[in-house]
């Protein structure tokens, strides 16, 4: 051949020589982060976010790179940045989605594409059941448990006719579905309101004219800020109980005093009794200057999973990293850790009430509500 | 259903009403005399809101956070006015709706940039708080009211500044025909600048008293500005007093809707299925009855008839 093809061959030869030994050395395991970082849902995706990337801190682990990005709780952008994380940066791990109607996109796809998920905090029922996959793990719970705790909490107490509301969604439907599941007595009302609705006048309206004694709501985010106002507003003087995620660390801070006194569900509070936790809320508070939520624990579980399942198994063997995700083999702030069938938590769920420490509000723990808890979904997966 | 609940959802109505007429008023003027459509009027809600929360949590007052947010509205307002929207006046339409989608996101990451992610924290003051029982027996909110009473003294006092001083003179001549008060000898820069921030401090001000019963967050002025659109729409744009009349419309539609429709479902429907419907039905009501108006009346019920 001539010089000039001879050049090329050579070049060629190199460079494909060079690649095949570049690959024998591991490369980084790269996980994707799409969470909510703007709009009204933001604090939530903030807390997993920092909590996610406090663990990899401290676990000095260079082999990791963490690409973030936000999904302003839309689903198309969530889907557009999932295929991109995936099919350009070719990410190896996906976590970080904090609401279900996005978890709902984006989960199915990228697990049909290969890509293993580890959710820190949606856990619809549809891929806790019938959709379950192999390489999708959930680190928080499936959608129904804290509101079947405060169920069994509320029957628990005594109540026999519960008001209870939550937004048109799946997570919303999944509250009340959970919270009738375990309630003993009667449902005065099953109301739905609109996603982002932030006027609770009606439903109060309706509140007062029933009959209950009792009120169950689920309302993340904003919404629960509004509706915690207008409530203690209303002068409408029945117990309130709803799961966390309206009475987590930053919404704490924006209601005040209207939160004093209500009763919450959790499967973390910051005064759990264990090694792990009391170094996370330490360290997280030195971290950033406020207290850990439920949702940063969260995070911190699941970038702690996912660096355990690391120094088991190389990520390449899929195999392997599935086997050593499943294991849970890790120490988390819940104390111990474990999963269950369809790869969602097996746990304790607590109840917490709100109360005021010095100039912070804040939860204190009151007991167990529910041990060694599942899903009933898990019977439906076919793992 | 008794009639403590319907008389509960009625004040309701008028009280959600109010605070749109005050978003609305704003829009209405500016679209109706300058001619501009303002996306970023929402953001001036938000500004209000957060100036009320971190005065409000500065000095312990309520009242100095209002006026926190009324200035600070207006102020952004008339720098939003005199640097860009200035510039917009004689464009199409479609520039001015990019234009001011823009300075929304500019406002919105803005604000966080300033406060953070997280909601603010603002509170009812204590004189305000509670609940008044009114004639009938129903005990209702003693802020709601105070709102229901803040928005009709506005409208009130927007009315006599339309109709009965120099300034509101030269709005109506504005509306009427731009060139000939230019030609006329008045400042039209300076008029449009008080105009827009007239509209601004009434969005700073609806922000501010709608924040210490909702969460003060970032983006919390855009779903208050689509509905204040529907009600220029219904309301005729350029009229005050349609804006008035279509706010408290679209008020008492969407709260009678949440009331009635989940209950006529649940004639044929079972509970769960006839709340699910019911919510659907009448998170659609407004829009609703924005095409209904428009189809009887195209220019809104008191738009002029060109």
């Amino acid at each position: 051949m001539n010089p000039r093809t001879a050049t090329w061959a050579a070049a060629l030869a190199m460079a494909v020589t060079a690649s095949a030994v570049s690959s024998a050395t591991a490369e980084p395991l790269k996980v994707g982060m799409i969470t909510t970082l703007s709009g009204g849902g933001a604090g939530l995706g903030i807390d997993v976010r920092d909590g996610f990337l406090l663990a990899i801190e401290q676990s000095g682990n260079t082999d990791i790179e963490v690409v973030i990005e936000d999904d302003q709780r839309k689903p198309e952008i969530a889907v557009q940045l999932a295929d991109k994380m995936i099919q350009s940066e070719k990410v190896d791990v996906l976590t970080g989605i904090i609401f279900s109607n996005l978890a709902m996109a984006v989960v199915p796809s990228a697990t049909a594409q290969g890509t293993f998920y580890l959710s820190p905090n949606a856990g619809p029922s549809a891929l806790a059941g019938r959709g379950c996959h192999a390489d999708y793990f959930n680190v928080a719970w499936q959608n129904d448990a804290l509101h079947e705790a405060a169920g069994a909490h509320a029957s628990a107490e005594g109540f026999a006719n519960s008001f209870i509301l939550a937004p048109n969604y799946p997570a919303g439907k999944d509250a009340l579905t959970g919270y009738q599941r375990l309630f003993e007595g009667q449902i005065t009302d099953e109301v739905y309101t609109q996603l982002g609705q932030t006027d609770y006048a009606a439903e109060l309206a309706r509140i007062r004219a029933s009959d209950a004694d009792s009120v169950f709501f689920f309302l993340p985010g904003g919404m629960g800020i509004s509706f915690l106002k207008q409530y203690a507003d209303s002068g409408i003087e029945l117990p309130l109980i709803g799961p966390a995620f309206s009475f987590d660390q930053g919404i704490l801070q924006a209601v005040g005093k209207a939160a004093l006194g209500v009763r919450n569900t959790s499967q973390w509070n910051k005064d759990l009794d264990n090694p792990t936790n009391a170094a996370f809320v330490s360290s997280f508070e030195a971290a950033y200057g406020r207290l850990p939520s439920l949702y940063a624990s969260q995070g911190f579980d699941t970038a702690n999973l996912l660096l355990s399942a690391m120094a088991a198994a190389d990520v390449s063997d899929r195999d392997a990293f599935r086997s050593a995700l499943k294991a849970a083999d890790f120490s988390s702030t819940r104390g111990d850790f474990a999963f269950g069938s369809n790869q969602h938590p097996v746990q304790d769920i607590y109840v917490r009430e709100v109360v005021q420490e010095g100039e912070v509000f804040t939860n204190t723990t009151l007991g167990v509500a529910l041990s060694e808890h599942g899903d009933v979904y898990a019977a439906d997966c076919s793992l | 259903m008794s009639n403590a609940l319907i008389a509960e959802q009625v004040l309701n109505g008028l009280q959600s009403g109010v605070v749109l007429f005050l978003m609305a008023a704003g829009l209405t003027l500016v679209f109706g005399v300058m001619g501009l459509i303002n996306l970023a009027h929402g953001s001036l809600f938000m500004v209000g809101a957060f100036a009320a929360a971190a005065t409000a949590a500065a000095t312990g007052s309520f009242l100095l956070g209002l006026v926190a947010a009324l200035a600070a509205a207006a102020a952004a307002g008339a720098l939003m006015e005199v640097v860009i929207l200035r510039r917009l006046y004689q464009r199409d339409h479609l520039d001015q709706v990019l234009a001011t989608f823009a300075l929304i996101l500019v406002f919105s990451e803005g604000v966080r940039w300033t406060f953070g992610s997280f909601p603010l924290f603002l509170d009812v003051p204590e004189a305000l708080s509670g609940t008044l029982v009114l004639p009938g027996g129903i005990a209702y909110s003693r802020y709601r009211l105070t709102l229901i009473a803040i928005g009709l003294l506005v409208a009130l006092g927007l009315y006599l500044l339309v109709a009965h001083t120099r300034l509101g003179v030269r709005v109506r001549a504005g509306e009427d025909d731009r060139e000939m008060i230019a030609a006329l000898g008045v400042n039209i820069d300076r008029l449009y600048t008080a105009v827009f921030a007239i509209g601004a401090a009434l969005a700073g001000l609806a922000g501010a008293l709608v924040g210490a019963i909702q969460s003060v967050q970032v983006g919390m002025g855009e779903p208050v500005l689509i509905l204040a659109f529907v009600v220029i729409v219904i309301g005729g744009i350029g009229s005050i007093r349609g804006a008035f009349i279509g706010a408290l419309l679209v008020g008492l539609t969407d709260t009678l809707g949440r009331l009635f429709l989940p209950e006529l479902f649940a004639l044929f429907m079972d509970g769960p299925a006839a709340a699910s419907a019911g919510s659907a039905l009448a998170s659609m009501s407004i829009y609703l009855l924005m095409v209904a108006v428009l189809v009887v009346r195209p220019s809104g019920l008191f738009g002029s008839r060109t």
